[in-house]
């Protein structure tokens, strides 16, 4: 009996602990703490949320050159970036991406397609995947709205740009605009949430 | 009248070519369809496995897995394999010159609903909309989801597991 209740005890902490390291895995949550981050960008300087002065918060979105829904977006996320950044909302797109697994994402090529696109924001190499593994995402373009108080980033919304890759004069919900527009009126974000088609992170093998 | 007998004979010829294409299996089927007819072929009753690759052409890890789905279909007659491609509508030329060069033999739906939000929990939950990915359906409605691209053990395991 008493055997069988150490198993039993010992199975139930088991998945416990289980449940907990795949709840962790799943990255952050809306009203979670996010991470600083101090990443090296295709301008040569580092980047950092500590780092960033005079905002309310930060656009951070997990992009990369080769997928081709970021490369739908990037034209958007400059015209995003040159909206918000000056309200306090600057964009960082970060690039996770393994350039062993992913040729065309290396820090090179990086720094060619924002010299290319002349990328107003900053465009920064998560080279460790530390970052993406922590934030939690899963697909390019994936964006996470952070909002700062007390010197801290605040996970508000995390998804998509908007509903329609295809056609940004067919776009019926700009979801990110949407958020930060809310942020700044300090009204509720209506979708904190949403999902969309992305390529899949190019994880180190 | 000779020259309308020549055309004749080659109109003939014409409708029966289809028959005498020399294949064994049929032309692979592809066809642009909404998510409403996606979720309608998805609920369809079936007595076998029947499984939902999402894809595109452009996409490396998913053609990497591709000839393992199509190799797993070949020797399994009680599962049944749908491509259901993410390409871009406006270009089906991209998937239909895929499907020709890589001699594709199960059918390739082209999903054309760009308003992802709006579908991606109802193929399933756990999505978070990266592909590939693959919905698995068994003979009873139980549907088995997997995100992320598979190796040929894992994916014939899975098979074996589900039909």
């Amino acid at each position: 009996m008493k055997n069988f209740r150490t198993t039993a005890l010992s199975l139930v902490s088991l998945l416990l602990t289980s449940t907990l390291a795949l709840a962790q895995n799943k990255g952050y949550e809306i009203g979670d703490t996010a991470m600083n981050f101090e990443l090296q960008t295709v301008g040569g300087s580092q980047v950092s949320l500590n780092g960033l002065s005079n905002n309310q918060g930060a656009i951070v979105i997990f992009s990369c050159n080769t997928c081709p829904y970021v490369k739908a977006y990037e034209d958007r996320m400059i015209e995003l970036h040159q909206r918000y950044a000056p309200k306090g909302y600057p964009i960082i797109a970060i690039n996770s991406n393994d350039s062993a697994v992913s040729p065309g994402d290396s820090f090179d090529a990086m720094k060619k397609r924002a010299q290319d696109k002349n990328f107003p924001f900053a465009y920064a190499y998560d080279e460790t995947q530390e970052v993406i593994k922590t934030y939690g995402a899963t697909r390019t373009p994936q964006v996470y709205l952070l909002e700062k108080e007390d010197d801290q980033y605040l996970v508000r919304y995390i998804g998509a740009i908007d509903n329609n890759y295809q056609d940004a004069a067919s776009v019926s919900e700009p979801y990110l605009a949407n958020a930060v527009d809310a942020l700044l009126e300090g009204s509720e974000i209506n979708r904190q949430t949403t999902k969309a088609i992305g390529c899949s992170i190019k994880w180190s093998r | 009248m000779v020259a309308s007998l020549s055309r004749l004979s080659f109109v003939l010829f014409l409708m029966i070519l289809p028959g005498f294409s020399g294949k064994d299996l049929p032309e692979p089927d592809f066809k642009i369809i909404s998510f409403e007819e996606f979720e309608s072929l998805a609920a369809k009753e079936s007595e076998k496995l029947r499984i939902f690759n999402f894809w595109a052409t452009w996409c490396a890890p998913c053609v990497r897995e591709m000839p393992y789905f199509e190799e797993a279909n070949k020797s399994n007659t009680d599962m049944e394999l749908y491509f259901i491609s993410m390409d871009d509508a406006r270009r089906p030329e991209r998937v239909t010159s895929f499907i020709e060069k890589r001699d594709i033999q199960s059918p390739v739906y082209l999903l054309n609903d760009v308003d992802f939000n709006s579908w991606i929990d109802k193929v399933n939950p756990d999505w978070t909309g990266a592909i590939p990915a693959t919905l698995f359906v068994q003979a009873d409605g139980t549907r088995h989801f997997h995100e992320g691209a598979m190796e040929e053990p894992e994916l014939l395991a899975l098979i074996n597991q589900l039909k």
